[in-house]
């Protein structure tokens, strides 16, 4: 092993600086010590070169939300195997949402999930603490605890912050900690027993429905909760038109809102579910196409800050089910890039503008942790995705690396892909040459 | 209206002096004496009677101040209450003779309600009263022990004493306001 | 200054010491004056020193009678009201609602005119809804005085925290004040933030922000000029006044704070996070204390802790509002 690492000839693409050059990445140490164009020629004693043939560079992908299951659901993924799932996805920072069990609701349970990350962990693992404890709702979570053993965000997620006085209250709480308190946006009274998106197609198949007005109305109420305290809150994976133009509406005004969109819901509707596929089940579920426009629009205009996956994977038998049985989740860090370069090569939003929603827009809302994320520029952690843009291959989920095989996406033809990812100046993903 | 100067401030000297002289004699054992001066003109007297004593006889004999608003009997029917100030003894009185000092006795219910405060306050061998100025029309039983001046006045008088401490001059004046110009 | 000056100085200020006290109520503090403050301040020292004597007590309110109406309990308030009335030789009778016909459903206007048949001539009132002493102004004719109504105002409490400062500082002015704890729900905070910074002290309100007066950390507050800081180490640097608020058990597992562990890592007051603080910095507290939890049980009986003299203050402080507001002529009762 050399002491240097030279990605030699890619196309190197830094969104946090605007840069988009042919040229060279150099690492040593864990960093990046040199870049652009030439820059192999001066660094070329003990160095591993590796060609890349005008394959993109850029910032390894920061995901603010993904499950990771570990600790208490450990047949659905581990640490381990979801930092694999991660690294095959070009994801380099990964933030782990809490609804595992226990809960991550004191700071011991987050000493766990640090010390599991420090042995396991292909990739940099960050906590999300809860909320409220337990995840129930009703009481608030030592939060200024759990910040202080290294959360990024609070949030409940798979539930909602039901009670607006709870959620007021936890925004209040939370705004001296700088940190955001992250909503899965769904009034349950209004998604009552609902499965999928209502509308023609739960009409056409009897199953039903979460209508878009559930999140919109959460969204609505947390903009004008944050703007009365002053708070930030962050709007998970948004879905619908009406959510985007509240979030829209509430930046005008100043509210400290952010919002993550996610690979699935910009790529597929509620068609997905037509003959009652249970991997098409999520929530919030796969909406219609004008959501999709919507939220493109949103992701380009930047009301939508980021990308994030909300990997959410499930055992074989978690998805084998009746549909209503079957729990929502897609299994999604393997195919996250790929599937949302059909936006880009169908001209919908550029290529710098998404990698930018992946890297440099996640890590502005990770300065808590001190790090310099996101970005390629000289003496960052060397967190590198190797992309070859024009690679088509079929998604075959049986070989994915997390143990969560349930994706809508097996056996679809993308093109695009995460070829190689470095993490703190390591190879933990390559398959370069690989066919 | 007119103001009559009865006491100018070289009288008030010799009249303060000739008081001293009088304690000093009708008390043998001047280490038990306490002057206490009744608010607000009794204080700077007790003071001066007290220097007096000790360039006399080089005892010095403690001087205290006493603030006798919450006792006065005409706390209930009066529209404006008095400021109450602070009460402040150096020694305690228990056993000793304590002189109060006042600039004028008139009805005599300062100098009661005073001694009321003081035996609330302690138990003095004996209290004594002395005062600058005698202008009649007691309404209690009260004598002073040691007088200044007699000054006989009618009710509709007003005996106005100002000392250097508190006003900037020693005078003592009586004010009549119905007086020989008429009004 | 000698004690000769001194006195001169005082007596000078004769002529202008008629008492210009002309609240007939004692509801708040909001509306005093900085005369007002300095008339409290000084009457209060004087009752002080009679609290001194061998014989704590002054016929100054003979004849008058007092009562004390508390719908909420309380020893050291109700206490302390009792024995100032006493001090001042006026009679007192207490009435407390599960003992008397208000559990019977009398209502506070009933009640009030029922006292004043019996020819009170002021009702100390402490209610747990803010605003009842008002609504008792507006239909008693004796005067009232407010012992605490819900969050709203405990202004004798104000009263008694400033001269406990003002004895030992001898100044209020620019003083840094740190009021630590859940100021939300606390009457005693809310006084004092206005008790204080009417007569120029600076105040700090430190506490996570929802245990803090809500609005004050959105847009709009009523307090201007004071500063909020949810950081401990930062807010009790250089205090010279740190106040600590009760903790009430109940605020925990109740949507407002986590428990009561997260709140003593970091706002328990302890004597490191007391070091901060001047020197010479007093350490307050209303009463009554939970030890370990809003405060670190050394710290309580510690030199800078002025706790028991807040205690006695209030009797001498409590003396001289009575003093000021019935000591004079009868209102027609």
């Amino acid at each position: 092993m050399k002491s240097k690492l030279i990605l030699k000839d890619g196309l190197i693409i830094d969104p946090a600086r605007s840069i988009e050059v042919r040229g060279d990445v150099v690492i040593e140490g864990g960093k990046i010590i040199d870049s652009g164009p030439g820059a192999a020629a001066s660094h070329s004693e003990n160095a591993d070169v590796v060609e890349l043939n005008g394959m993109i560079i850029t910032p390894g992908f920061i995901d603010m939300h993904c499950h990771l299951r570990e600790p208490g659901f450990e047949d659905k993924e581990t640490i381990k195997t979801g930092s694999l799932a991660a690294a095959a996805g070009g994801f380099t920072t990964i933030c782990a949402m809490p609804n595992t069990q226990p809960p991550a609701d004191s700071a011991s349970t987050l000493s766990f999930i640090a010390q599991t990350s420090t042995r396991d962990s292909l990739v940099r693992v960050l906590p999300i603490g809860c909320v409220t404890a337990g995840r129930a709702g009703r009481e608030l979570a030592p939060m200024i605890e759990l910040a202080g053993a290294g959360a990024v965000g609070f949030s409940d997620d798979g539930s909602p912050v039901g009670d607006a006085w709870i959620m007021l209250r936890a925004l209040e709480y939370s705004k001296p900690l700088g940190l955001p308190i992250i909503n899965h946006c769904e009034d349950l009274s209004l998604v009552a027993n609902g499965q999928m998106n209502e509308g023609k197609i739960s009409t056409l198949l009897g199953i039903p429905g979460n209508p878009s007005i559930s999140e919109e109305v959460m969204i609505a109420r947390d903009t004008i909760l944050a703007e009365y305290t002053g708070a930030w809150v962050h709007i998970a994976h948004i879905s619908t038109a009406g959510g985007v133009e509240i979030v829209r509406q509430a930046k005008r005004r100043g509210v400290r809102v952010t919002a993550e969109a996610t690979p699935h819901h910009l790529c597929l509707t509620e068609y997905a579910v037509m003959d009652y596929d249970s991997m098409a089940r999520v929530n919030p579920p796969l909406r219609t196409q004008a959501d999709i426009e919507a939220l493109i629009e949103g992701l380009n205009d930047g009301t939508i800050d980021i990308i994030a996956t909300d990997h959410a994977p499930h055992t074989a038998d978690d998805k084998a089910q009746e549909f209503g049985l079957a729990l929502p989740g897609i299994s999604g860090f393997e195919t996250a890039l790929a599937v949302l370069l059909s936006l880009v090569h169908a001209g919908k939003i550029k290529m710098a503008d998404l990698l930018y929603k992946m890297s440099a827009g996640p890590a502005a809302m990770l300065s808590s942790t001190g790090l310099k994320l996101g970005t390629l520029e000289k003496r960052a952690v060397a967190d590198i995705a190797i992309i070859d843009p024009d690679h088509e291959w079929t998604v075959d989920s049986s070989v994915f690396l997390s143990k969560g095989k349930n994706s809508p996406f097996h056996g679809t033809r993308l093109k695009g892909k995460v070829k190689a990812t470095i993490a703190g100046g390591k190879f933990v993903f390559n398959e370069i040459g690989k066919n | 209206m007119t103001t009559k100067i009865v006491l100018t401030s070289e009288d008030i000297r010799r009249t303060l002096g000739r008081m001293s002289h009088e304690i000093i004699e009708h008390n043998r054992d001047l280490a038990n004496l306490v002057m206490v001066g009744m608010r607000t003109r009794g204080v700077p007297i007790a003071h001066r009677l007290a220097e007096n004593i000790k360039r006399y006889e080089g005892t010095a004999i403690p001087v205290g101040v006493l603030d006798f608003s919450l006792y006065r009997d005409d706390l209930a029917s009066r529209n404006i209450q008095p400021v109450v100030k602070s009460t402040s003894i150096p020694v305690s009185i228990d056993g000793k003779v304590v002189i109060l000092v006042d600039d004028v006795l008139y009805t005599g219910r300062s100098a009661r309600s005073a001694m009321d405060a003081l035996i609330d306050m302690g138990r003095p061998s004996s209290i004594k009263l002395a005062v600058m100025i005698d202008r009649g029309h007691r309404e209690l039983p009260i004598r002073a022990d040691y007088v200044g001046k007699n000054i006989p006045s009618s009710r509709n008088e007003d005996v106005r004493v100002q000392l250097i401490e508190t006003d900037g001059v020693d005078e003592v004046s009586i004010y009549n306001p119905g007086g020989a110009q008429g009004e | 200054m000698s004690n000769m000056e001194k006195e001169r100085s005082e007596l000078l200020t004769e002529e202008s010491e008629q008492i210009n006290w002309t609240k007939k109520h004692l509801l708040d503090i909001d509306d005093f004056s900085k005369a007002e403050f300095d008339l409290v301040l000084k009457t209060a020292s004087a009752m002080k020193e009679i609290l001194s004597r061998p014989i704590k007590k002054v016929p100054a309110l003979r004849g008058k009678t007092i009562a004390t109406l508390f719908y909420e309990p309380s020893t050291r308030t109700r206490g302390s009201f009792e024995l100032a009335a006493k001090n001042l030789s006026a009679d007192v009778i207490n009435l407390t609602p599960a003992s008397s016909s208000i559990v019977k459903g009398e209502s506070l206007i009933d009640t009030l005119h029922t006292l004043q048949a019996m020819g009170v001539n002021a009702v100390v009132i402490r209610h747990s809804m803010a605003g009842a002493p008002y609504l008792a102004a507006k239909h008693a004719r004796a005067s009232i005085i407010n012992a605490g109504d819900g969050w709203h105002a405990h202004p004798t409490q104000a009263l008694l925290d400033m001269y406990t400062v003002y004895e030992q500082k001898k100044r209020l002015k620019d003083l840094k004040v740190v009021i630590l704890g859940d100021s939300r729900h606390s009457r005693v905070a809310r006084s004092n933030i206005l008790g204080f910074t009417g007569v120029g002290a600076k105040v700090t309100l430190c506490g996570p922000l929802t245990l803090l007066p809500p609005s004050i950390n959105y847009k709009y507050h009523p307090y201007p000029g004071i500063e909020i800081e949810p950081d401990i180490q930062k807010a009790l640097n250089g205090a010279d006044v740190v106040m600590v608020l009760r903790l009430q058990k109940e605020r925990q597992h109740s949507g407002l704070m986590p428990d009561i562990r997260e709140y003593k890592n970091h706002y328990q007051l302890n004597r490191q996070r007391f070091a901060l603080a001047k020197p010479d910095a007093m350490l307050m507290h209303p009463g009554p204390v939970n030890e370990n939890v809003e405060i670190e049980p050394e710290l309580i009986r510690c030199p800078a802790s002025v706790i028991d003299r807040q205690v006695a203050n209030g009797i001498a402080v409590r003396m001289a509002l009575l003093y000021l507001v019935i000591g004079g002529k009868n209102d027609e009762i």
